[in-house]
């Protein structure tokens, strides 16, 4: 489990090397660069903080990844979790931050 | 290669970590004081530390009807009788006003129609907690007084004569070290993940309950420092969702699902309740040739299942996007769950500094706060809080309000102190071809912590004869580490986190074999003592005289006021 950042999408802010628990990510080349894949905790921290949803998250085959990704796009306190599933089909969850879990 | 620039910062406290328990004391201090308070914080204080990805309940709250003394007594039960019942019953005591404190900053609590808490069991309440981090970092960033220097390691504490007066450490991306003088310093670092052989070891290795990213550099600086550490033998392994390490309980106690075998027979009445026994029933069914284990979700309704995919993304939701990826729900199938590798958090067991009622140390001006103080199992988040505020509490009537200063009896020491730190960073950059990787030291060591002290592979057990062999072999390993380099800065953070996990895996395994009975089951399971002995229900303490690791036995504390005697 790990990241991948889309540097097609990446702008180059910064935001998620500043955000990282791990400091795992730095901008190489006017772009984000995940330097170490496999010390990624899967937190998502940098997922949620990306602007334009360049990063994505997804399990390693180590733990039963089949190739799917999630992104995450916000608006206010609403969190769409993008899941990129092989098929090509989108399912999207939906979290609002002003909700609490109900378990 | 260029030596590193110094920085010099003076601050009336040091608080080394910013996660839960150091933001809420640097909080605390700027609320009631006139102090100037610096957070060292190896990553960022916006996510860093435990709740990175989020928490979805307050797991330590004294519910409608209940007192902390009640909170006390599960505890103490559920950690057969090895607690500190001064420490239980203060935390107990802040559990309710930190939460309330967090829900005005902006934390999101569930109420009913009432307007109270909605409660999860005895001593749970439900929340969003997705940015609990976030809120917390941000009240600190606007309080007064308060300066985060984001990205800076602290590796060794600066004491003399038993009296701290700041730390030094180095920046994790600018060829930068600090040496940082304080009047009091406050260690708030977490505990320590890594130490043995993780249960996805490949891509996935930092796949892990607990943070990869928190090796043990308090209660490493704090032993190599002389301070006394107290029960690191009660190691804490998790109950979690199988592949993904994912939080268990909301599945438990959220929809109340029971641990199954493969035959379909629930196990968990068999073996007992306590946090302990879930772990060691499921390992034991493992190995009876009854797995995998399970719990029981299949048949859970619609509603269940939609909020359980939420729940999970409000904290891992790596396990959401499994069962989005496999197309298979929780209500339609059970969750797989495995015992996680042996980690050392207070938090959660009684692992830790061995501290006063106020959360000092036993060297003189050093607290304690959070994961890395001992004495105190099952805080939780409230409890990391709530300890942040005792402590900080104790450190302004020292400071502000008896005006305590510290002179150093010999600076001269203390300088040579920061010095040999400083030339070891230096030596460490300049080593360029090491005869071993920090990587590679790292699976070494946890290997040896696998097979022979307790690891996932022998299912938590371990004997006198693998001690002495994996005390030997971690012997080995430190000595290789003599001769590891780092090519940035970055690397000089691996060969710091390295050498913090080694100092407590000798510790560890010292803790180990020092208690001779089994009390814990998975926990601590010697299996040359598989009995428990009201002998030993006393505290195991240790401490590093001389480069040697010291026991010592200690009373029983009950509810009350404890003071060092040192």
């Amino acid at each position: 489990m790990s990241i991948r950042i889309n540097k097609d999408k990446c702008i180059a802010c910064g935001r998620c090397t500043q955000v990282c628990p791990g400091t795992l990510i730095s901008l190489k080349d006017e772009k984000a660069n995940m330097d170490y894949p496999r010390d990624c905790w899967g937190c998502v921290s940098c997922v949620k903080e990306c602007p334009v949803g360049a990063i994505e998250f997804f399990l390693g085959a180590d733990i039963g990844g089949n190739g799917s990704v999630m992104n995450v796009t916000s608006e206010g306190d609403i969190l769409h979790w993008n899941i990129h599933k092989t098929d090509g089909s989108i399912e999207t969850i939906d979290v609002d931050r002003r909700n609490s879990n109900q378990y | 290669m260029e030596r590193l620039q110094v920085r010099r910062i003076q601050t009336d406290v040091l608080i080394v970590g910013g996660g839960t328990a150091g933001c809420y004391a640097a909080l605390t201090i700027s609320r009631n004081s006139n102090l100037s308070v610096l957070i060292a914080e190896k990553a960022n204080i916006k996510r860093s530390g435990c709740l990175a990805a989020g928490v979805n309940a307050i797991n330590a709250y004294i519910t409608k009807g209940h007192v902390p003394q009640d909170y006390v007594d599960y505890a103490t039960k559920d950690a057969a009788g090895i607690v500190r019942g001064d420490l239980l019953l203060t935390a107990a005591e802040h559990f309710n006003e930190v939460t309330e404190d967090m829900e005005r900053l902006g934390l999101v609590i569930l109420k009913d129609e009432n307007g109270d808490y909605v409660a999860r069991g005895n001593r749970n309440i439900k929340i969003n907690g997705e940015n609990f981090k976030p809120i917390l970092a941000k009240a600190v960033e606007e309080a007064e007084r308060v300066e985060v220097l984001n990205h800076i390691n602290i590796t060794d504490l600066l004491v003399e004569d038993n009296r701290v007066y700041g730390a030094v450490g180095f920046s994790v991306t600018d060829e930068v070290a600090y040496e940082i003088h304080a009047n009091a310093v406050l260690i708030a670092t977490g505990g320590a993940a890594g130490l043995y052989r993780p249960n996805n070891p490949g891509f996935s290795r930092h796949k892990m309950w607990y943070p990869p990213f928190n090796t043990g550099a308090g209660y490493a600086m704090g032993i190599r420092a002389g301070a006394e550490m107290t029960s690191f033998e009660m190691r804490f392994i998790a109950l979690r969702c199988k592949d993904t390490i994912a939080p268990t309980g909301t599945i438990a106690q959220g929809v109340g699902a029971k641990q199954v075998n493969s035959r379909g027979t629930v196990y968990e009445k068999h073996y007992g309740l306590t946090t302990s026994e879930r772990v060691y029933g499921t390992v034991r069914e493992n190995q009876l040739g009854h797995g995998p284990c399970y719990l029981q979700t299949s048949g859970i309704t619609d509603k269940q299942n939609e909020e359980l995919l939420k729940a999970y993304l409000n904290m891992a939701p790596s396990q959401t996007l499994r069962w989005i990826e496999t197309g298979k729900m929780p209500k339609e199938q059970d969750v797989e769950i495995q015992g996680t590798e042996p980690y050392i958090v207070g938090g959660h067991t009684a692992s830790g500094f061995w501290v006063d009622t106020n959360r000092q140390t036993t060297i003189h001006g050093l607290y304690a706060a959070g994961d890395v103080a001992g004495g105190c199992p099952q805080k939780y988040v409230t409890g990391a809080l709530a300890e942040g505020e005792i402590a900080a509490v104790d450190i302004i009537r020292r400071l502000e309000e008896n005006r305590e200063e510290w002179i150093p009896s010999d600076p001269a020491f203390l300088q040579e102190n920061a010095n040999r730190t400083l030339l070891e960073y230096e030596k460490i950059r300049a080593t360029e071809q090491p005869a071993f990787t920090i990587e590679e030291l790292e699976e070494a060591m946890q290997k040896v912590m696998d097979e022979y002290a307790g690891g996932i592979a022998t299912g938590y057990q371990y004997n006198e004869n693998q001690l002495q062999l994996a005390d030997e072999k971690i012997d080995q390993i430190i000595a290789l580490t003599d001769h590891i380099g780092a090519r940035d800065m970055h690397e000089l953070l691996f060969a710091y986190e390295l050498k913090e996990r080694l100092v407590v895996c000798k510790s560890l395994i010292a803790h180990l074999r020092g208690r001779k009975e089994t009390r814990w089951h998975a926990f601590n399971e010697n299996q040359d003592y598989p009995e428990t002995d009201e002998a030993y229900y006393r505290y195991l303490n240790s401490r590093m005289r001389d480069g040697r690791i010291e026991l010592i036995w200690r009373d029983i504390v009950k509810e009350g006021e404890y003071e060092h005697t040192n």
